[in-house]
C-alpha cells in the first residue's frame, strides 16, 4: 500500500481511537493494567540499560577531552548533557519501541486474526478505542517517569565509571553536572518522551490492529510496527530538536 | 427475524456475496450450508456490519441495519450474540470474566448480580468449575460452550453461529448442536448458523439456505433436502454417508 494510503489509514484510525468511547468506569482498571504491562515491567530493562551507557558515554567523553587545558569537571557536564539531550529520551524509546511496540502489535494482532477484535465490535464496542485508548494514555503517563529514572541511572553509572576509573572524582563529577544547568534540557526530554510514546503505541497498534491471515501476519506486523515506529522516532527527534533546540 | 435483500460483497474483483437474498425466523435454527469458500462467514459477518456490503439491505425486526448512525448499530448489536468459529474467547481474561465482559460493557448492574447471570449461563451450557480456569486451559468443545454462555449472557434477540462444530469429534458436535437447538426454541431466538457439516443439517435444519459462490442455489428444510434438484446442492451433500442413511 502507497504511503498517501497507509498515512490516511492511519489517521482515520486514530480517529476511531478518540471517538465514541466506552462507559468512562471501564477504562480506568485498563489504563492501570496497561501501566503495569508497558510500564512498570520495563524498569528493570530500562535500569540496566542506562547505569551501563551511561558509564560508556562518561568514558567516552573523557577520552575526547584528554587535553589537561580542560577542567575535569567538563566531563561530568558534557555527559549529563548528552544523557539528558539524547541518550535516555531517544535511545531509551527506540529500545522501547522494540520492547513495549512489538508487544502491542503483536497482542492486537493476535486478537484481530483470532476475531476477537471482530467479537468486541458485534458487543457494539468501539474495539480501536477500548483496545488502544488505555495503553496510549499508560504509555504517555508512565513513559516520562521512566525516561526521568533513566537520566538519573545513566548519570549515576557516568559517576560510577569516572569514579572507579579515577578519571573523573566525586567533587568534579558533581560541579560539571551543577554547571550552568538548564532545566529547559528536561522539560526538551519529556516532551521527546511523550511524543515517542504517542507514536509507539498508536503506529505499533495500528499495524497490530489491521493484521489480516493468521500467526505469520501477526509476527510481521509486529516487525513492520517496530521498523515504522523507529523511522518516525528518528525523524521526529529531528524536528523536535530543530523545533525547541535551535 | 431477520431479512436480509439483494447484497453483494466484493473485494477487489472478486465477487464473494452475489445478490444474496434470505429471510431468517424467529426461534427457528436458520441454516446457510455450503463449501468451504463460499461464502459463508462472509455472509454472516456482512450481517453483523463488520465488513460493510456494497448494495442491498439487512433488516433485523423491521429496522434497517445498513443506513444508520453508529449509535442505532450499537443498539441493535446489543441484541445480537456471536458465537466465532474460534470461539473467539479474550485470552487475557478467566472464563467468569469472559462471560461477565459483555453485561460489563452495557449495563449497570451489581458485581453479585452479574455473577449470578454468568453463573445460569455457563450452568445452561454445562460447565462447573471453570470460572478460574483461563480460556487456553479448556478443551475446544468446552471452548465452544463459553463462546455460547457468552453469547446469550445479554438474552439476544438474535444470535449467528459460524461453523460451531468445526474441529470438534461427532460427540462434542451433538452436544453442541442439541444445545444450540434447546437454546433457540427455549428463548425464541433467531438464530443463524454456518455450516457443512451434513449431520448438523439433519439434525437441527429446521431452515436451510444453501450458498455456492456467494449465491444462493437453493433454500428448503431437512426434509427437502434429500430430494432437492440441484447439481450443486446434489455434489454437496452426495459425500454425506449419513444422509444417505437418512433418506434411504
Ligand atoms: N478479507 C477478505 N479479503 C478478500 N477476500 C476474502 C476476505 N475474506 C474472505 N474472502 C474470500 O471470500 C470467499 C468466502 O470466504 P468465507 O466467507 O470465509 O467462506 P466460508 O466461510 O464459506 O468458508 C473466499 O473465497 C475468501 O477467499
Ligand atoms: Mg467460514
Amino acid at each position: 500500500m502507497g504511503f498517501l494510503a497507509t498515512t490516511g489509514k492511519y489517521v482515520l484510525f486514530l480517529k476511531r481511537v478518540f471517538s465514541r468511547f466506552e462507559k468512562r468506569t471501564v477504562y480506568l482498571p485498563k489504563i492501570i493494567e496497561e501501566i503495569n504491562i508497558l510500564g512498570i515491567s520495563s524498569i528493570g530493562f530500562v535500569a540496566f540499560v542506562s547505569v551501563f551507557v551511561g558509564a560508556v558515554v562518561t568514558l567516552q567523553v573523557a577520552y575526547n577531552m584528554e587535553n589537561p587545558l580542560l577542567p575535569t569537571y567538563l566531563i561530568g557536564l558534557a555527559s549529563r548533557d548528552s544523557i539528558i539531550l539524547e541518550f535516555s529520551p531517544t535511545m531509551i524509546s527506540l529500545i522501547l519501541a522494540g520492547k513495549i511496540g512489538s508487544h502491542i502489535a503483536s497482542s492486537i494482532g493476535t486478537m484481530r486474526v483470532t476475531e476477537q477484535i471482530d467479537a468486541l465490535e458485534v458487543m457494539g464496542i468501539n474495539s480501536a478505542s477500548y483496545l488502544v485508548f488505555p495503553k496510549i494514555c499508560a504509555a504517555v503517563f508512565i513513559n516520562p517517569f521512566l525516561i526521568i529514572l533513566s537520566i538519573a541511572l545513566g548519570i549515576v553509572g557516568g559517576w560510577l565509571a569516572g569514579n572507579l576509573t579515577g578519571i573523573c572524582p566525586t567533587e568534579e563529577f558533581l560541579i560539571g553536572l551543577q554547571y550552568e544547568f538548564a532545566p529547559f534540557t528536561m522539560f526538551y526530554a519529556i516532551i521527546k518522551t511523550i511524543i515517542f510514546a504517542f507514536i509507539i503505541t498508536t503506529v505499533c497498534a495500528f499495524f497490530g490492529y489491521h493484521t489480516k491471515g493468521g500467526a505469520l501476519e501477526v509476527g510481521q506486523a509486529s516487525t513492520k510496527g517496530v521498523v515504522y515506529t523507529s523511522i518516525l522516532i528518528i525523524i521526529f527527534n529531528y524536528l523536535i530538536t530543530n523545533l525547541l533546540l535551535s | 427475524m431477520i431479512r436480509v435483500e439483494n447484497i453483494n460483497k466484493s473485494f477487489g474483483d472478486k465477487h464473494v456475496l452475489n445478490n444474496l437474498s434470505a429471510h431468517f425466523s424467529a426461534g427457528k435454527i436458520n441454516l446457510i450450508i455450503g463449501k468451504s469458500g463460499s461464502g459463508k462467514t462472509m455472509a454472516i459477518k456482512c450481517m453483523l456490519g463488520l465488513h460493510p456490503i456494497d448494495s442491498g439491505s439487512i433488516i433485523f425486526n423491521d429496522r434497517d441495519f445498513i443506513n444508520i448512525s453508529d449509535r442505532q448499530r450499537k443498539e441493535i448489536r446489543k441484541e445480537i450474540g456471536m458465537v466465532f468459529q474460534g470461539s473467539a474467547l479474550f485470552d487475557s481474561m478467566n472464563i467468569q470474566e469472559n462471560v461477565m465482559f459483555p453485561l460489563k460493557m452495557t449495563k449497570s448492574m451489581s458485581v453479585s448480580d452479574m455473577k449470578k447471570r454468568v453463573d445460569f449461563c455457563l450452568n445452561r451450557v454445562d460447565l462447573k468449575n471453570v470460572h478460574t480456569l483461563f480460556p487456553s486451559e479448556l478443551s475446544g468443545g468446552m471452548q465452544k460452550r463459553v463462546a455460547i454462555a457468552r453469547a446469550i449472557v445479554l438474552n439476544p434477540k438474535y444470535l449467528f453461529c459460524d461453523e460451531p462444530n468445526s474441529g470438534l469429534d461427532p460427540v462434542t458436535s451433538k452436544v453442541i448442536d442439541d444445545l444450540l437447538k434447546e437454546i433457540t426454541y427455549e428463548y425464541g431466538i433467531t438464530t443463524v448458523i454456518n455450516t457443512h457439516d451434513m449431520n448438523s443439517v439433519i439434525e437441527i435444519g429446521d431452515s436451510i439456505v444453501f450458498i455456492q459462490d456467494g449465491k444462493k442455489e437453493w433454500e428448503g428444510d431437512k426434509k427437502s433436502i434429500t430430494t432437492a434438484n440441484n447439481k450443486y446442492l446434489n455434489e454437496f451433500i452426495a459425500p454425506s454417508k449419513s444422509l444417505r442413511r437418512f433418506s434411504g
